[in-house]
């Protein structure tokens, strides 16, 4: 199952790496929310610095929405779902590896975005161990619940639309909790920041859980 | 929704009308399907959705939400609250319908995807208790919002359990328009059970990140039955009327709702071929006619 897995992680980064439509167009378009806050919520840095927080996790989770449906996109064409599926590899591994390519680059992106919100609106990124460590939980839950929703969406002609109304409603409490998270790592408030990384940690548990369980039976018919 | 006597009682409420059954039965213990007379009825011709066990439980869930009604119409304004405390009887068994609802098409959801107990059934109660969920959970928010404006001075406030309804309505929204989408039905189920699995199991998670939020909305209803209790007797007694009533209408509408999805699967699959059947019909009076 992990070897499946690195192999499609691996596949899904070699297309990335050599289409750049991660680097071309999803990192740009996150930089692009970040400055349509910008124009939305006044030139005031006072403002923006206090909500840089959850802007910069509300413009993660609308990337990852692009990044999801672009993992599914790349499946589409040339028969790769029927040749997916005929190569024998562990459907476990397979959702594995498609999340953890998205997990990669979810996670470039956040780098990219976090550099952002500093140029940007002026945060001050105190408490890095917290930070981080958000990241990593929230980053895993949201690769995992988007793969699960990608492969349920996948092959539908509405799935650009679909895929947004399934997804976002379930990761809200992404957006919530890494939100608070960060905004206790960043001293903005004194809230207990590590209780809000357990709970994404317990997202990410779940989400993990059920795609391993649930992505055999929707690949097969997809 | 007329009720003419059926052969299948309310113990048998979701298989009245499966394709499986034999053909050529039309009669007096069929008579809810409409016999046009040149070839065998269907469930894609049947006229009502219910039978007289429906009927029953649809005056009962009526009666009893009309009792509720006009009972709470008449409770004692309380000293805080004023008149707003009468949708007590109301507000929280409407919340308890969806919960019963989203619950119940979690389950039949994952009845479907249990081999051992597949059968279409179980994706008709999971799409039907689903829809039902969906508007219970939305009037439980315009109840609890004409609630909320005269008592805390708002229509909205993002408290943990307001929040985490609307976010369940939209889980559920999700679901149901996953389910309009046309493909398979087979694949159709598979995915939609899934995706209500998925959304179920968020709802704990929704649940404590917005508790952890903030909180503002009063303690559980049902908390307020006990003798220590400063609820007055009469609302609590008017609550549990809404509760039963509430229950008995979910009931009634998802058996109905059933029955409608059965009837667009059978017209889905049969329809086409009895529409075919009296166009040759048609075409072989008028060949005889020339």
């Amino acid at each position: 199952m992990w070897r499946d897995a690195m192999l499609v992680a691996g596949k899904d980064l070699r297309i990335e790496a050599r289409s750049r439509v991660a680097t071309n167009q999803v990192a740009p378009f996150a930089i692009v929310i970040l400055v349509l806050f910008g124009f939305a919520l006044d030139p005031d840095r006072g403002v923006l610095g206090r909500a840089s927080a959850g802007l910069f996790w509300v413009a993660v989770l609308l990337s990852s929405l692009l990044a999801v449906q672009r993992s599914f996109a790349v499946e589409a064409g040339d028969g790769a779902a029927d040749g997916l599926r005929l190569s024998g590899l562990d459907p476990a591994g397979v959702f594995l590896g498609k999340a953890a390519a998205v997990a990669a680059q979810l996670a470039l992106l956040q780098v990219v975005l976090a550099i952002g919100i500093v140029v940007l609106y002026d945060a001050d990124l105190g408490g890095p161990v917290l930070l981080v460590a958000t990241c990593a939980a929230a980053t895993v839950g949201l690769a995992a619940a988007g793969t699960v929703y990608g492969v349920l969406a996948a092959g539908l002609k509405v799935r650009e639309t679909l895929l947004p109304l399934l997804l976002l409603p379930v990761v809200a409490p992404v957006l919530l909790s890494a939100t608070r998270a960060w905004e206790a790592g960043m001293g903005i408030s004194v809230d207990d920041g590590w209780r809000w990384a357990q709970l994404l940690a317990v997202f990410a548990v779940v989400y993990v859980t059920l795609g391993v369980l649930a992505f055999g039976a929707l690949l097969e018919e997809s | 929704m007329s009720e003419p006597a059926g052969r299948a009682g309310p113990e048998r409420p979701f298989e009245r009308t499966t394709l499986s059954e034999p053909a050529g039965r039309a009669g007096p213990e069929r008579p809810f399907e409409r016999t046009t007379g040149r070839e065998r009825p269907t469930p894609a011709t049947a006229r009502s959705t219910g039978g007289p066990g429906t009927t029953l439980l649809g005056a009962a869930a009526w009666l009893g939400l009309a009792t509720t009604v006009v009972l709470g119409w008449r409770l004692p304004p309380t000293r805080e609250q004023g008149p707003y405390a009468r949708l007590i009887a109301i507000h929280p068994p409407l919340a308890w319908a969806a919960y019963l609802a989203f619950g119940v098409c979690a389950v039949a959801s994952a009845l479907w995807l249990w081999k051992r107990t597949r059968a279409p059934r179980w994706d008709r109660l999971a799409v039907s208790s689903a829809e039902t969920g969906v508007v219970f959970c939305a009037l439980t928010l315009v109840t609890g919002s004409i609630w909320g404006r005269p008592t805390w001075g708002v229509w909205w406030t993002w408290d943990a359990r307001l929040t985490s309804t609307a976010l369940l309505l939209a889980l559920f929204l999700g679901y149901l328009a996953l389910r309009r989408v046309a493909y398979d039905p087979e694949a159709r189920a598979r995915r939609s059970a899934v995706a209500a699995l998925i959304a179920v199991a968020d709802v704990p998670i929704v649940h404590f990140s917005v508790d952890w939020w903030r909180t503002l909305h009063q303690g559980r209803s049902l908390a307020q039955i006990s003798p220590q209790s400063d609820l007055d007797g009469s609302y609590v007694s008017v609550m549990l009327l809404g509760f039963c009533a509430m229950t008995l209408m979910y009931a009634w509408l998802v058996v109905h709702r059933c029955q409608v999805e059965a009837m667009e699967e059978a017209l889905e699959s049969e329809g086409l071929d009895v529409a075919l059947e009296e166009r040759r019909a048609e075409a072989d009076v008028a060949r005889a006619g020339v």
